[in-house]
Parts: C-alpha cells; sequence; structure tokens
C-alpha cells in the first residue's frame, strides 16, 4: 500500500503533501505520543486524533512519513509548517479511529507488531 | 578519537519547540552516516527527555557529544529535582498536570522509555536544585 491508498480508503483529504507514493507497511494509532514512542516499531502511519505540533515531532522521530487525523480534526498553520518542513504527509478523514483503523487493517496495513 | 560537540538550550515556556533540539540532533546524525536504528533511539531518548524538562523543570540545556561508536547526551535542568528516582523509573507512574495529559503525554512513560532505548543511563538529582540526565546510546555502524 502506498500512502495514495489510505487517502482513497479512508476517503480523506490531503493538508499536507509529501511523497505520496512511499510504500506503508504498518501502521499504529493512539492520542498518546508516549504511547506511540513507547511501542511503535518501524510503523510509518500514525492515525491520531490528537492536534499539536508534538503530533509531528513525535512521528519525526519515529522515522513516520504519514498521519491521519481522525475525527475530521484540522491541524492549524503551525503544525502543518512542521509537517512540511520534515516532509511528512498530513491527511485528515472523518471516520473516527476505531473505523480508520480497521479499515486500514481490513485492506492489508498491519500494526507492526506480535501483540 | 575525535568527537563533535553541540549543545541546545531547551526552552522552558513553550511546549510546541520542545523536540527542537532532538529532530536538530537527528539530523546531524543522518547526515554524518550514522545507522538509523541509533538515530532513532537517540531521537526518541533525547526527545522524551526534552518533553520532561519543558513538563517538570522550566528547560534546560542539552550537551551532545557524537564520537564514532556512541553518542552521549547530557541533559541538564534547574528544576524541581526527582524525589524518589525508583518510582519515576516505573512504568505509568508520573506526576504531570493535566493540561500535559491532553497534550499526548505524561503517561509515565517518559523515564521507561528512555532507559530502553539507551544503552546507559543515568540520573543526578538533587531536590530544589535540579537534574543531570546523562544518557549513551552506543553505535554499530
Amino acid at each position: 500500500m502506498v500512502i495514495k491508498d489510505i487517502i482513497d480508503i479512508l476517503q480523506g483529504e490531503v493538508i499536507c503533501e509529501g511523497d505520496l507514493n512511499q510504500e506503508i507497511k504498518t501502521a499504529c494509532g493512539s492520542d498518546m505520543m508516549s504511547d506511540v514512542l513507547a511501542f511503535v516499531k518501524d510503523q510509518s502511519v500514525l492515525l491520531t486524533g490528537l492536534v499539536n505540533p508534538q503530533v509531528v515531532r513525535t512521528a519525526e522521530m519515529m522515522d513516520m512519513a504519514c498521519i491521519v487525523f481522525v475525527r475530521g480534526k484540522e491541524p492549524d498553520q503551525s503544525i502543518i509548517n512542521l509537517a512540511e518542513s520534515r516532509d511528512i504527509t498530513l491527511i485528515k478523514t472523518r471516520f473516527r479511529m476505531f473505523t480508520a483503523c480497521g479499515l486500514l487493517y481490513s485492506n492489508g496495513l498491519s500494526g507492526g507488531c506480535e501483540l | 578519537m575525535s568527537s563533535i560537540h553541540l549543545r541546545y538550550e531547551v526552552p522552558g515556556d513553550d511546549f510546541t519547540r520542545a523536540g527542537e533540539a532532538s529532530g536538530a540532533v537527528k539530523k546531524r546524525l543522518k547526515a554524518l552516516g550514522y545507522n538509523s536504528d541509533a538515530i532513532r533511539r537517540v531521537a526518541i531518548a533525547m526527545y522524551e527527555a526534552e518533553i520532561n524538562m519543558v513538563i517538570h523543570a522550566d528547560g534546560g540545556y542539552c550537551d551532545v557529544d557524537i564520537f564514532p561508536d556512541r553518542v552521549e547526551i547530557l541533559l541538564a535542568d534547574k528544576g524541581p529535582g526527582i524525589p524518589d528516582v525508583e518510582k519515576a523509573m516505573q512504568a505509568g507512574f508520573s506526576t504531570a498536570p493535566d493540561n500535559v495529559r491532553n497534550l499526548g503525554f505524561g503517561a509515565g512513560m517518559g523515564l521507561p522509555n528512555i532507559k530502553k532505548y539507551t544503552d546507559e543511563m543515568r540520573i543526578e538529582t538533587e531536590i530544589g536544585v535540579g537534574t543531570n540526565l546523562y544518557l549513551t546510546v552506543k553505535v554499530n555502524n
């Protein structure tokens, strides 16, 4: 799957465009950035309902290529600027967290962890 | 053995800027050609520590020394100190206020995460004086 597919599956809107052809194998959904930093392993998409610059920083530290804001959350300009400077794609979707994760999972994305 | 020394100030009053130093170090290590696993471990450990400094200690500074085989980081603050280090090291233990939790942190995973991602970790802390956190990440290029 590439980022473009994620946009289609989640009927998403691109807010900040990075490399949309980047291959994505795993994803992670969380509103708690500490947990993302603790448990994520080689996951390249972060789904979250949290909207602040630390979401982008967390993705940056974890080498994630894409952030999906669920429940129609809108990042402000400072968040968009930060993502832009780090080549991270930002997408928003109207789906809620559970549904967005379920849609991606049923289309072949995994959590990237055994548990 | 040659090394590169870097210093960053961590502003205490602006949570949105926490992570700037970690991001800069990550970029520098990438440019120097260090392996991505080591870079990520440095970035995450340092980022968690930066967040801690902003949440608990009104900022401070980081000293980063980059050696061919390891990265050494000192994060120093003049905050309130950690009363019970053993307790602070427990996963899930947190004294962070609610407004920090609303920002996605304060789950009590900061220090445990830092320990998990580093090869060496040492805390010097004194109540009312501050905390020095020494970290070493070994690099196998």
